[in-house]
């Protein structure tokens, strides 16, 4: 059965090409559900792969199918060829399942919109890239895929590149920001496999794995660990390359919820629990990744409670979630970050795509501040954002909370420090999160006429959503404390866990984060719907800070400042001065010294067949002296 | 039997006096002349020569000279009648279309 998983890759790539060629053809629901078919179709082969890997005993559950040779010169091999171990079959099945159902909602959303078809080409494209980034058995192969997604997201999140508005400026420019900053973090990745190749001399995971304890010195390990940090900061959108992400809500909501929410940007965890080889042999690299992690999380949750756009909340909370998993892999609890990874996909998917029902049911508005009240016109929405807040905010017992505490109890073993911050990060999780459900959905409507034309959407925008508010719901129990269900199943991928708490502490941790939550929650009440005076206070007292906050750290304008500016300024140098001056100058120089030198030499040629007759002449005699005499 | 080295002498002679001829001349008439004279004096040397070596080769050689010699006078002779109704003139001097 496992021979079949080819088939993984081979639906979403089929559809993509059904619709690019026929697809004209098509009614719009053929073609959306052509697009979800195929998604749900490579659903089920990775479930049968699931069922495959746990029919086989544990230690034997790492299988390399080879497909073909894809490169061969000289000693370099990249062959394609599949990995299929517990990592990336879960990776597997959530892509393909999250996707199958963002897939269908998408039909709904966007089925009003000209270029529908185009759309799904584009999404069934970016399963099939993070398929391969996820599947392939080697670092050339997650290398394609890793573009491959880059080039779905480019494309999606500049999906209405003819849109212009003051949040975003031109959509277009907020696809190329996403696209331009995942290039820096690329350039990291392409280093780092160039260094696996020379210093080893193989890119396939099982065979670099093997080999690094032995053969790679610690610098080494310590600097490719630390290009992979890179290349993770990028598609994960950590310190300092974040800034794409918050621009990249331009795209359609199903996007965001796909790409910016539960999969594309989790590839950068998923590669450092991949190559979690390199992390432990270089530790100084793990340990800063795990603080990077940690103060995007706080920084990034921090400006989304002042956010006023629904899907930005999101959009910083997503960068805040992602810096919980890049903590949690940084201090090698990389069960926990694919754990934190799978329920985020769940939870957060759910919370954009209600925030799309939203954004539907108000055409296209999306300020909380111009909402409020939407609890009677949108009672279901309603319901499934709170539920997605409430596993966001880590509620007792919902999936969000096992997973965050999870990583913050492999944390505690850490550094008590980074712990603070990560406990300090969930409190405002919870205040920003129920922020968004009390504003909007809470108290009085205050634009009268927005509230009226509210209305609740379609079911083929709740029901897919239902399902994941069941998976945000339950999603805990992949992973309970003590069972640990989800951290022995990727055991023979990512390694025993270092850590082992013991049951008090355990216990007690647990504790801590549901009181943090609570009391976040009840700050958020308190601030937001009872308005109590001392929660107005406390607001007052940070008043200082809110310029700050606001305006994001103004990381943005210091980048724009400190390294856009320059560089276009070093570009417009290029092309006024050096590419005139120096590359056509010399171009110039060179025809206008042969235009001189010709000027000069047509003198000969005056047209008097005696001078030519002379010429011929003193040549030849010439050519005999040299003959004879030389 | 007179010594090859007449021939080779009186040969130089006839090429210099046409090489002179072609280079201080301006009548075209008389130029091609003189290229006669220069191609009739390598003529005569490779006679001479093959009467020397007793080798038939040189004599043949000759033969396909006189041959192209006459087909380039044709040439020649007919440019100059063109150019003559042309201009009415055969001073080289004032033959000079052919330059940049």
């Amino acid at each position: 059965m496992l021979q079949l998983a080819w088939l993984l890759l081979a639906f979403p790539a089929a559809g993509a090409l059904i619709n690019t060629f026929l697809g004209s053809r098509f009614s719009k629901p053929t073609i959306g559900w052509i697009a979800s078919g195929t998604v749900a179709a490579s659903f089920v082969v990775s479930l049968g792969l699931l069922l495959g890997l746990l029919g086989l005993p544990g230690e034997e559950r790492v299988i390399t199918l080879p497909l073909w040779d894809w490169i061969t010169i000289g000693d370099f091999r990249a062959p394609t060829a599949l990995l299929i171990d517990p990592l990336s079959v879960t990776m597997a099945l959530v892509v393909t399942g999250v996707g199958a159902l963002i897939h269908v909602y998408a039909i709904g959303y966007m089925f009003d919109d000209e270029r529908f078809q185009r759309f799904f080409v584009y999404l069934n494209f970016f399963v099939f890239a993070m398929l391969i980034l996820v599947m392939s058995d080697n670092f050339l192969g997650m290398y394609v895929g890793w573009e491959g997604v880059g080039l779905a997201s480019y494309l999606l999140i500049g999906f209405w590149f003819d849109k212009r508005d003051d949040t975003y400026g031109y959509y277009a420019d907020a696809g190329k920001k996403a696209f331009l900053v995942n290039r820096v973090g690329d350039f990291g990745m392409a280093l780092a496999i160039m260094i696996l190749w020379t210093s080893l001399g193989s890119v396939t995971f099982l065979d670099v794995f093997q080999a690094a304890p032995a053969s790679l010195s610690s610098g080494v390990a310590t600097a490719i660990a630390l290009l992979l940090l890179l290349a993770a900061t990028g598609k994960s959108a950590q310190i300092p390359l974040y800034v794409w992400l918050p621009d990249a809500m331009a795209g359609p909501t199903p996007v965001s919820a796909l790409i910016h929410a539960a999969t594309m940007v989790t590839a950068g965890i998923y590669m450092i629990a991949r190559t979690h080889v390199l992390w432990e042999l270089g530790p100084s690299a793990a340990n800063l990744a795990a603080w990077i992690g940690g103060l995007t999380a706080l920084m990034a949750a921090s400006i989304a409670l002042v956010q006023v756009d629904l899907k930005k909340i999101l959009a910083y909370s997503t960068i805040s979630q992602l810096g919980y998993m890049v903590m949690g892999v940084g201090v090698g609890a990389y069960a926990f970050g694919i754990f934190h990874l799978i329920t985020h996909a769940f939870f957060k998917a759910l919370l954009f795509l209600a925030a799309g029902n939203v954004m539907h049911g108000l055409h296209g508005e999306l300020d909380i501040r111009k909402m409020g009240g939407l609890r009677e016109k949108m009672p279901t929405t309603y319901r499934l954002f709170l539920i997605g807040a409430l596993a966001l905010a880590g509620f007792p017992l919902m999936s969000g909370f096992f997973s965050k505490d999870g990583i913050l109890l492999n944390v505690f073993g850490h550094s008590p420090l980074l712990y603070a911050i990560g406990l300090f990060t969930a409190l405002l999780t919870a205040v920003y999160s129920f922020r968004a459900v009390f504003v909007p959905f809470w108290g009085q409507p205050r634009d009268k006429h927005l509230h009226e034309h509210a209305h609740e959407s379609p079911p083929i925008m709740t029901r897919p959503l239902w399902v994941l508010a069941i998976l945000a719901i339950v999603g805990g129990v992949l992973n309970l404390p003590f069972v640990l269900t989800l951290e022995r199943w990727l055991e023979p991928a990512v390694g025993e866990p270092s850590f082992h708490p013991s049951l008090a502490l355990e216990v007690s941790l647990l504790l801590v984060s549901a009181v943090v939550a609570l009391a976040g929650i009840y700050l958020a009440y308190a601030r937001y719907v009872k308005e109590i005076g001392w929660a107005r206070r406390l607001q007052n007292a940070l008043g200082p800070l809110q310029p700050l906050v606001e305006h994001k750290y103004y990381v943005d304008e210091f980048y724009d400042a400190a390294i856009v500016q320059p560089l276009k300024a070093l570009a417009r140098w290029f092309a006024e001065v050096f590419d005139p001056g120096i590359i056509d100058g010399s171009v110039h120089l060179i025809g206008r010294a042969n235009l001189a030198a010709g000027e000069r030499l047509r003198r000969l040629h005056n047209g008097l067949v005696p001078t030519y007759a002379l010429s011929i002449f003193v040549g030849v005699v010439v050519l005999v002296m040299y003959l004879v005499f030389g | 039997m007179v010594p090859t080295s007449y021939y080779l002498i009186l040969s130089a002679m006839i090429f210099a006096i046409g090489a002179v001829g072609v280079l201080v001349r301006r009548n075209a008439l008389i130029i091609l002349m003189c290229v006669e004279m220069m191609l009739n004096s390598v003529n005569l040397t490779l006679i001479a020569l093959s009467r020397q070596w007793g080798n038939l080769n040189g004599q043949v050689f000759v033969f396909m000279i006189m041959a192209v010699a006459a087909a380039e006078v044709a040439v020649g002779l007919a440019i100059l009648i063109a150019n003559t109704r042309h201009r009415e003139s055969i001073n080289i001097d004032e033959i000079h279309l052919l330059k940049w």
